[in-house]
């Protein structure tokens, strides 16, 4: 059995039949790309992986556990975390903040311990900020540490983003167009991220993206969806080439 | 200049880390503990009404300021905290047992609200709130066996062991030493793991949930937090009136605590204080101010509420960040002198959201 098993997702939003069937499976340790036309479902695919929206029917399985069974606070603590297309971060809060919050799952020692400032809240404030320092370290982020995400370039909020994904130490990472919005340069920077959240920290990436050139370079494998379904599914080679995929572009 | 050189992360997060803070809490901490020994009572007698009003500000601060609900009706849980601390000190409770209490019967309305009203957000949570405050105050108008009705109630004096802390200068202490254990208490809490995921559930609940954050929960503990330091406030501010009557606790009241954390600053507990001393010193600085004005203006039915909405809007259009903001920046200049630039503060740009989901 795959690490993540996705099989047979139905959910229709209304009339619209945002999944229709769709289902893939991603092997541990691996670079899995999305790519697709708008609408085509790919965002959707992550909301029900992450529990957003309860799918009409089909499962997702992470190393045999169904996570449509989950209610959605568990997602996290499943081993999941995600990225959002629409930047979604705490605006009102510090990169250092957002972070943190990253650690939320963990333990923070009891409220009244947090009251006074007790030892074992101090102790996992401590190791908590450690984990945090070492993301900062690896994600160039230390010149942004305290201010206030509201200010930041959109740049630099994609990585706080990613950040806060990994401080929740994920086995799967989910990856909502990261490059979209990105200059060159950035999406270099990001190549190289992703090549090494799976090669040092061992985490599984699934990414949308629609950026070929880096799905070519950072991706195993490719899945193309339109209209809810899978089009086709193999290296980024094959999948590009294939006339399907070639019509669902160029067709719209 | 100075410069924040830490050497462990423990360091970063120390309460006073420059000796010119420490000296200054330190200045602040002999003032307020000299003050009713060299003040008139009368002022001592208003001081105390700000630390009390700066209580309550700080439990709707928990609320608004940090989980981003509003409530227009925080009044009732002030309600609910004096006339529970009146009741239970007649059946004879101890004073502290009856505070504890107060605050505990106050968090408990809070849970029994906060449930339903966590369904609704924005608007609606604010009329949530509105119409428990009204319904309250109409109940306890109306129980007047419990109440008194609008006839209203007496409050037994405090004390605490035998000694009495119905003089000025004792409940002056009695109300300082409150404010600043939960002051401290609120501080510990909201720079940590609660205080991070109440901000969290405000600036992004779909964010939220996807950290294991449960977003209901954490709304609800919110309400329940807010509720008990609100009634604490009513408890005290039983003793500070004397004599309850359910029109001491309406809509005026209600209001001039959104405007106390509005004015102060949303999402800082210094602002819920600075927002309540200009909130609360407001209406006898009007009051002052009457005789200098020309009759036809200090004769004016609702100057206050006039003077109350001008202060509002001034923050909202130049100071959006409110006293909290205002402070931050004067630090700012100080500590950065003299490198200080007027951008430092300027909102980078906004960018647009347009497929926000839940
Ligand atoms: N929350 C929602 N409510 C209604 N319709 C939605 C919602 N989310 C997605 N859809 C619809 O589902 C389809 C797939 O959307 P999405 O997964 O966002 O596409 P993609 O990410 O591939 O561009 C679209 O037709 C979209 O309008
Ligand atoms: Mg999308």
């Amino acid at each position: 059995m795959s690490f993540l098993e996705v099989r047979d997702l139905a959910l229709a939003f209304g009339g619209v039949r945002a999944l229709d069937g769709v289902g893939f499976s991603v092997e541990r340790g691996q670079v899995f790309a999305i790519i697709g036309p708008n609408g085509a479902g790919k965002t959707t695919v992550l909301n029900v992986v992450t529990r957003v929206f309860a799918p009409a029917s089909g499962q997702v399985l992470l190393e045999g556990v169904d996570l449509v069974r989950m209610p959605r606070h568990a997602i996290a603590g499943a081993g999941v975390a995600r990225t959002f297309q629409n930047i979604e971060l705490f605006e009102g809060a510090t990169v250092l903040d957002n972070l943190l919050l990253g650690r939320h799952r963990f333990d923070h020692g009891g409220l009244l311990s947090q009251m006074v400032q007790g030892r074992r809240a101090r102790a996992c404030e401590d190791a908590s900020r450690e984990r945090v320092e070492a993301l900062i370290d690896f994600l160039d982020l230390a010149p942004h540490r305290n201010q206030r995400v509201a200010g930041l370039p959109y740049g630099v909020r994609k990585i706080v983003e990613l950040g806060r994904a990994l401080a929740t130490e994920p086995r799967l990472l989910l990856l909502d167009e990261p490059a979209s919005g990105l200059n060159p340069e950035e999406t270099r920077d990001l190549a190289f991220w992703i090549d090494d959240i799976r090669h040092d920290l061992g985490v599984t990436v699934v990414m949308i993206e629609h950026d070929m050139s880096l799905v070519s370079e950072v991706a195993d494998r490719v899945l193309a969806m339109n209209l809810g379904r899978a089009l086709a599914e193999g290296t980024p080679a094959e999948v590009q080439s294939h006339p399907d995929v070639v019509a669902a572009y160029l067709g719209g | 200049m100075r410069f924040a050189y830490d050497t462990s992360y423990r360091e970063s997060r120390r309460l006073l880390r420059f000796a010119s803070d420490r000296a200054a809490y330190a200045l602040l901490a002999v003032l307020l503990a000299a003050a009713p020994f060299v003040l008139p009572v009368f002022y001592v007698g208003e001081l105390t009404y700000l630390f009390i009003f700066a209580l309550a500000s700080l439990g709707l601060m928990v609320l608004t300021g940090y989980t981003g609900q509003v409530s227009l009706g925080h009044a009732a849980f002030l309600a609910i905290g004096a006339y529970a601390e009146a009741l239970l000190l007649n059946a004879g409770w101890p004073l502290p047992a009856s505070l504890a209490a107060a605050a505990a019967l106050s968090g408990a309305a809070g849970l029994a609200i906060g449930m339903p009203a966590i369904r609704v957000s924005g608007l609606y949570l604010a009329m949530v709130t509105l119409a428990f405050a009204i319904l309250l105050e109409h109940a306890v108008g109306h129980w007047s066996s419990l109440t008194g009705g609008f006839t209203g109630m007496a409050v037994p004096e405090p004390r605490l062991a035998g000694v009495s802390l119905g003089t000025p200068t004792g409940f002056y202490f009695l109300c300082l030493a409150l404010l600043a254990a939960v002051l401290l208490a609120l501080v510990n809490l909201m720079r940590g793991h609660l205080g991070r995921a109440f901000v969290g559930v405000r600036d992004s609940e779909a964010a939220a949930w996807g950290l294991g954050i449960r977003v209901p929960l954490v709304k609800v503990q919110a309400f329940v937090l807010s509720a008990a330091i609100t009634g604490l406030a009513g408890a005290l501010l039983a003793h500070q009136t004397k004599y309850l009557t359910p029109d001491g606790f309406g809509m005026m009241l209600s209001m001039q605590l959104v405007l106390a954390v509005v004015i102060g600053g949303l999402g800082s507990l210094r602002g819920a204080i600075l927002g309540a001393i200009l909130i609360g010193l407001l209406p006898s600085f009007i009051s002052h101010l009457k005789p200098f004005l020309p009759d036809r203006i200090a004769k004016q039915f609702g100057l206050e509420i006039f003077v109350f909405g001008a202060v509002l809007v001034g923050f909202v259009l130049f100071e959006p960040l409110g006293l909290n903001g205002r402070w931050q920046k004067l630090r700012a200049f100080f500590e950065t002198f003299p490198l200080y630039r007027r951008d430092t503060f300027r909102r980078g740009k906004a960018y647009m959201r347009s497929e926000r989901y839940k």
